[in-house]
């Protein structure tokens, strides 16, 4: 009961109090034909998902599945899009989606990619922000429980993924109490392609085996650093709950990336079986290739002296997180009440002294007090997470008191404190993670929900809570559901994605090998028991509509092609009996989808998405046969 | 070199930014489409205003039956070879002959105009009536005469869903003002004349 957060009430009437007060209502109205200033892409949990949404308004405006199947699109179940779930357990339609981090240049987001970890099958996925569509995932080796993942560095150099379970590295059949100093944790630095964006796995730091739950990439000065939190610096492997809270403080490792990047350029680590999945969408060819990789390099921390140090943070620090000038690293004990404030300038001094307090596993850790900024004290309960302004302010939720708490940074006092409905877990202030926070708005998003809609019991979507944080005080403004169960989010004005917003694929780009160019090309050919399909979509009609001469016991591809070329036009297509979901096929796009016909008869497909007046009217049949009919295929080209 | 012969002269190379610049615009605004559908028309081409209008507008007309707008049209051949023979000649005229010739150039240019302007009233009353009898939806007017999709010759008129609109271009901006010009140098030549005699 403690954990779940209680004494909300009395909070509660006041605030309530206070929001009729004010003008809320209209800070969060956007008028019919108007944009929502900020986007903001939230992280589904356990649906797979990235769900975007308007702020203020708290609109949804589009659900992108990244780690899961998708029926409303067919993403995960379309013949081109398969290959982006594969992984080298096989395909696995679902993960556990974390934590999304909007692409920088100079520290500042630049609108063009999100990147999202899945923390299950460890992976990390890159969504292109011109068409809000998945592109591309990497699967992360090494590594299980992929949390400390996936933000990315100034210029977005790279992505990170730090695994949250320490395993065999590499995997081995062993007994699992020898746990302590046998498991190692995996920290991955995937590059990213200034380009293109496509993403490859560098190198991978061997850490000692303790888990490690966040990061954030250090900026400014501390540009070139990366900061995880760590728990378990026992090291235990049973009941950890317990024997994972013993030692009263663990550590916020300190990773000098670009001395490793250079060592690792001038040859050094070592190269070592690995089998993981690389899946790139393509954009010209509609299609998703996987390839496996069959290596990856490894550094042993304690042969680059000078790249890791380990920072004494009170108790099982969970968040880590960075100023936007980069000089201080707040660690969250969520055990604790107090925030601990490390200072960059502090740390590289303590550095320059060699003023060490011992080390584990060869890597020095520091003084305690050596590092230090300051310790704000709270008074709240269990600190999480810790996002910012433009005006050097702070603002950190706390779960089992659901609230959050607003600070100065260099002072440490407590400036004001809301209460979130409830038990909130991160927050997000759009660019809060860059050198520059459009510090407006923040979002708290809340674990559960209770009362805030119809209190219909077991589940509800869980609950997202937009303040207003430009005054001295924060004003909460509305609340809004949202899918799955969000952990992190990210944010950035709209007018940063609108000018690369794509509206349609142009057609003289489509690649797809079963494309075709016009809905005159429209055939069916029969490869043995495969039937290929190459069919056309236009308002308000498939060509070809009536096809004859299939057969039980075939293999049918439907290679739909949709020839629109205007802004939103999809066209949907779904097949009595298919096993698998519909496909809806954006303008100039090409999916394909499969059926096996198991039964004779004469069966109707159609249009999914409503197109035109006459949608109603798109539609075909196929004619399928016995198994061993002679009838001849043959089809309809547009009423002929 | 006289004002006058420079006037026509220029009045008439003016028509040569007709085969630079369109020389006429529809465009379609209905709800639906935040970005206006549009066409511009050369004296050698229909163009898209934005990329694949006018595949839009011709997917969205066969719904009321109306013909697929042409790659080509007969007209894309004559224009360009009137147009240049009017420059020439009256580059030609503006050089070596006498100020009557100005008029008779503006006039035949006039004449010109109007049945360009008349031909393209027909090609439209021609899209915009001949259509298909098989049409998806058929619309009638209040007399119950069959409803005509015909955009307007110059201006605005509301088309079902559509406001249509259509206006000159910067070529057909040229070439008037060409025109006009042709016709103050006539002006001019004829004051001059007057002058030369009376002196």
């Amino acid at each position: 009961m403690f954990m779940m957060g209680c004494g909300n009430n009395g909070n509660k009437t006041q605030e309530k109090a206070g929001a009729l007060g004010s003008n809320a209502a209209e800070k969060v109205y956007v008028a019919p034909g108007e944009h929502d200033e900020f986007y903001a892409f939230l992280s589904g949990g356990y649906s797979g998902n990235v769900t975007v949404y308007g702020l203020p308004s708290g609109r949804m405006l589009k659900e992108i599945p990244v780690f899961s199947q998708f029926p409303t699109s067919g993403y995960g179940y379309s013949e081109e899009t398969k290959p982006m779930l594969n992984t080298s357990h096989g395909f696995i339609p679902w993960d556990d989606s974390h934590h999304p981090d909007i692409s920088q240049t100079n520290g500042e987001l630049d609108g063009r990619f999100i990147f999202i970890n899945g923390n299950n099958t460890p992976r990390i996925a890159k969504i292109d922000l011109s068409v809000f569509e998945t592109t591309e995932i990497i699967e992360i080796p090494n590594s299980a429980g992929n949390h400390s993942s996936s933000f990315v560095t100034e210029n977005t150099e790279y992505v990170v993924a730090g695994t949250r379970f320490s395993v065999p590295v590499p995997q081995v059949d062993m007994p699992i109490n020898e746990y302590k100093g046998k498991f190692k944790g995996a920290l991955s630095f995937i590059s990213v392609d200034p380009e293109h964006g496509h993403m490859d796995l560098k190198f991978q730091i061997i850490m000692p085996g303790f888990n490690y739950d966040l990061s954030h990439p250090g900026r400014g000065n501390s540009h070139g650093w990366f900061f995880f939190s760590t728990y378990n610096t026992e090291e235990a492997s049973t009941l950890l709950e317990v024997n994972a809270s013993q030692n009263d403080k663990d550590f916020i490792a300190a990773i000098n990336w670009k001395k490793i990047e250079e060592y690792v350029n001038n040859g050094g680590g070592k190269k070592m079986p690995a089998n993981y999945a690389h899946n790139v969408y393509d954009e010209s060819t509609h299609n998703a290739t996987s390839t496996m990789k069959k290596e990856v390099l490894v550094v042993d921390p304690t042969e680059v002296p000078g790249a890791v140090y380990l920072l004494p943070t009170p108790k099982s620090p969970h968040g880590c997180d960075v100023s936007p000038d980069g000089e201080y690293i707040i660690g969250s004990g969520k055990l604790s009440a107090d925030l601990t404030v490390h200072s960059f300038t502090n740390m590289l001094k303590a550095i320059e002294d060699k003023k060490f307090d011992g080390e584990a596993y060869g890597i020095p850790i520091m003084n305690y007090d050596d590092v230090v900024a300051g310790v704000v004290k709270s008074g709240g309960l269990g600190p999480l997470h810790t996002e910012f302004d433009a005006k050097g302010n702070a603002y950190t939720t706390f779960f089992i008191s659901s609230e959050v708490v607003k600070w100065k940074l260099g002072t440490w006092e407590v400036i004001d404190r809301k209460p979130t409905y409830y038990s909130v877990g991160h927050l997000m202030v759009p660019g809060g993670n860059s050198r520059k926070p459009f510090g407006k708005y923040l979002i708290a998003m809340n674990k559960i929900t209770k009362d805030r809609y119809l209190p219909t019991g077991p589940e509800l979507e869980h609950s997202v809570q937009l303040y207003d944080i430009s005054g001295e005080k924060m004003e909460l403004l509305s609340d809004f559901p949202s899918h799955g169960e969000p952990h992190y989010a990210a944010g950035c004005p709209a007018d940063l994605l609108k000018p690369k917003s794509k509206k349609f694929y142009k057609m003289e780009e489509n690649k797809h090998p079963y494309a075709i160019k016009a809905p005159q090309d429209a055939k069916v050919v029969r490869e043995g028991s495969n039937v290929h399909i190459y069919m056309s979509t236009i308002r308000s009609h498939f060509t070809p509509d009536n096809i004859e001469g299939i057969k039980v016991g075939d293999n049918v591809y439907f290679h739909i092609t949709n020839h629109e070329q205007d802004f939103d036009v999809p066209h949907g297509f779904a097949m009595i009996g298919a096993n698998t979901s519909e496909i809806l096929v954006m303008p100039g796009q090409t999916k394909t989808i499969t059926w096996q016909p198991k039964q004779v008869g004469v069966w109707p497909f159609y249009c999914t998405d409503f197109c035109s007046a006459l949608h109603q009217e798109m539609q075909g049949y196929i004619r399928v046969s016995p198994q061993n009919s002679d009838i001849k295929l043959s089809w309809s080209l547009d009423g002929e | 070199m006289k004002k006058h012969k420079i006037l026509m002269m220029v009045g008439s190379l003016l028509l040569l930014l007709l085969f630079a610049f369109p020389l006429w615009n529809i465009t379609l605004e209905a709800p639906q489409y935040p970005t206006p559908l549009g066409m511009d028309i050369y004296i050698n081409k229909f163009e898209d205003m934005h990329p694949h209008d006018i595949k839009n507008i011709n997917l969205m007309n066969h719904y009321v039956g109306m013909k697929y707008i042409p790659e080509t049209i007969p007209e894309f051949k004559i224009f360009p070879v009137v147009i240049a023979v009017m420059v020439i000649l009256g580059v030609f005229i503006g050089l070596k002959a006498n100020y009557k010739w100005y008029l008779i150039w503006f006039i035949l240019m006039l004449v010109l105009g109007i049945a360009g302007m008349y031909d393209f009233y027909l090609w439209e009353y021609n899209y915009g009536h001949d259509l298909d009898p098989k049409a998806i939806m058929k619309f009638t007017n209040p007399d119950g005469s069959i409803m005509g999709f015909q955009p307007p010759l110059f201006g605005s008129k509301d088309i079902l869903n559509f406001k249509a609109h259509s206006y000159p271009r910067l070529g057909a901006y040229g070439m008037f003002f060409g025109m006009f010009l042709t016709f103050i140098a006539y002006l001019l030549g004829k004051k001059e004349a007057k002058k030369v005699k009376s002196n």
